[in-house]
């Protein structure tokens, strides 16, 4: 199975561990990576001043998937609505496809691929049932706190029906394939604030506090997530949430390849742990005492 | 703040409505879900999808284009799922700071976003630094040749946005 990894602004600078355990946990269920230099960023930063710029941002960065044949893949749950929405519109409308068309500078866009998530292709197209036959060191005794997202399924138009966007399942239970209990907990849907943090830093700062204060109940070993900039929300910005609310926070958070891989036997110092920037030592300690 | 009819702009509403995203807000009927919805809301309430849509109808259009909460939404999307009249609330969100654009008001924050993808074909820049500590880890080197996006950008008038904020 062949895609085209379309890597975002963020992962391949802030978010080298999710990066690199995606590669690692791809190659081990037998997805292949079509690489091209030539993607820029999505389109979401510019939305907000022109659509139009950003959607022909999209559409330069579809018609280079499309050349390779190949469907896209994207880490980035910001970069996979942009994306997706994009190509909804621009396979629903041949004149503005068209249109676009004469402005991407001899690139052209047909319509004829799909925009997954990484997550998604893991969920849908390898199969829970598949994955479960690759675990070789399930994580029992772990448990996991899903922090899904807003774009990983919304706007839910632009992913025909994948998921419930109100009551989603998907990274449920691809934390449970790993051998690991997923912590159902309140406000699970609470938007990370990311989309604000350079407009309004004490807002989204706020936000990111609200599930911190709604996880402080329950005994997990992780947040796991599957978008560079909710990390950054929950992960990077932890030390200011923590001063900000007047609580202690002190939780890793993962990226679901990162805890995948280890289900999968990929050894932790190859899924980038060393990144985590709230360091995971108590996590691989209990890691290592399972193994041994 | 108290509603002046002298100052309301009867056409707001349809310009809104001939931007791309805006085009269900005469749809709305008031109902406040997508407020309820709102993370943003919760947290700051000068934040109100319900009012900034009220304020579009009644034609308040300089409070709403001159305002700083339109730059306030996540684009979470609850809004947008919710919405019993599909007024499509994060798209016209996005409407509206299109329309806040062409008129002069620009949030600071994008015009260093459109200088970096004008530079970096995307949000940071990929030095050499950063392709050592890939390389090290034994993730590939990304080699972005650039300004892809800088035409583009020159070309949709957006550019501009950021050689005029340089420039102050």
């Amino acid at each position: 199975m062949k895609y085209a990894l379309f890597l975002g602004c963020t992962v391949p600078v802030r978010g080298m561990n999710y990066e690199l355990s995606a590669r690692k946990v791809a190659e081990r269920v037998g997805l292949e990576f079509v690489e091209d230099e030539r993607f820029s960023c999505c389109g979401f930063p510019i939305k907000a001043v022109d659509v139009e710029t950003s959607l022909l941002m999209s559409a330069r960065n579809l018609a280079i998937a499309e050349e390779h044949g190949v469907h896209l893949c994207t880490l980035c749950s910001a970069c996979n609505s942009t994306l997706a929405e994009a190509n909804k519109i621009l396979k629903e409308d041949d004149e503005l496809r068209e249109m676009v068309n004469e402005q991407l500078d001899g690139l052209r866009y047909e319509g004829t691929i799909e925009v997954k998530h990484f997550a998604r292709i893991l969920y849908e197209d390898i199969g829970i049932e598949t994955l479960k036959d690759f675990i070789t060191n399930p994580l029992e005794g772990f448990a996991f706190a899903p922090h899904y997202g807003c774009h990983y399924l919304k706007p839910s138009e632009a992913y025909g029906g994948f998921d419930d966007p109100e009551d989603p399942k998907s990274l449920d239970e691809l934390i449970k394939v790993t051998g690991a209990d997923s912590v159902s907990y309140e406000e699970w849907d609470l938007c990370c604030g990311g989309g604000i943090l350079g407009i309004e830093e004490d807002v989204a700062l706020k936000m990111a506090g609200k599930k911190w204060r709604n996880l402080k109940k329950y005994q997990f070993d992780g947040l796991i997530t599957i978008c560079p900039f909710c990390t950054v929300m929950y992960e990077s910005n932890q030390k200011k949430v923590e001063k900000l609310e007047g609580m202690e926070i002190g939780v890793p958070v993962f990226y679901y390849p990162q805890i995948l891989g280890l289900a999968l036997g990929i050894p932790p110092d190859e899924l980038g742990f060393k990144l985590n920037r709230v360091r995971p030592t108590k996590f691989l300690e209990k890691l290592s005492s399972l193994v041994s | 703040m108290p509603v002046k009819l002298e100052k309301l702009d009867p056409e707001f509403k349809f310009r809104v409505a001939s931007t791309p995203g805006g085009e269900n807000v005469t749809r709305c009927f008031a109902c406040g879900t997508c407020t309820l919805s709102c993370p943003v809301r919760e947290i700051d309430e000068r934040f109100n999808p319900r009012r900034i849509i009220h304020m579009i109808l009644l034609g308040m259009k300089d409070e709403v284009l001159k305002s700083d909460f339109i730059w306030l939404c996540t684009a979470c999307y609850a809004c947008s799922e919710r919405c019993p009249q599909d007024v499509g609330i994060t798209d016209l969100m996005n409407a509206l700071k299109n329309i806040a654009v062409e008129e002069g008001y620009v949030h600071p924050s994008y015009i260093e976003q459109i200088k970096a993808l004008s530079q970096f074909d995307g949000l940071y820049e990929i030095g050499d630094y950063d392709n050592k500590k890939r390389e090290k880890i034994g993730l590939p080197r990304i080699d972005r040749k650039g300004a892809v996006l800088k035409s583009i950008m020159e070309r949709t008038g957006i550019l501009g946005l950021a050689q005029e904020g340089g420039q102050e």
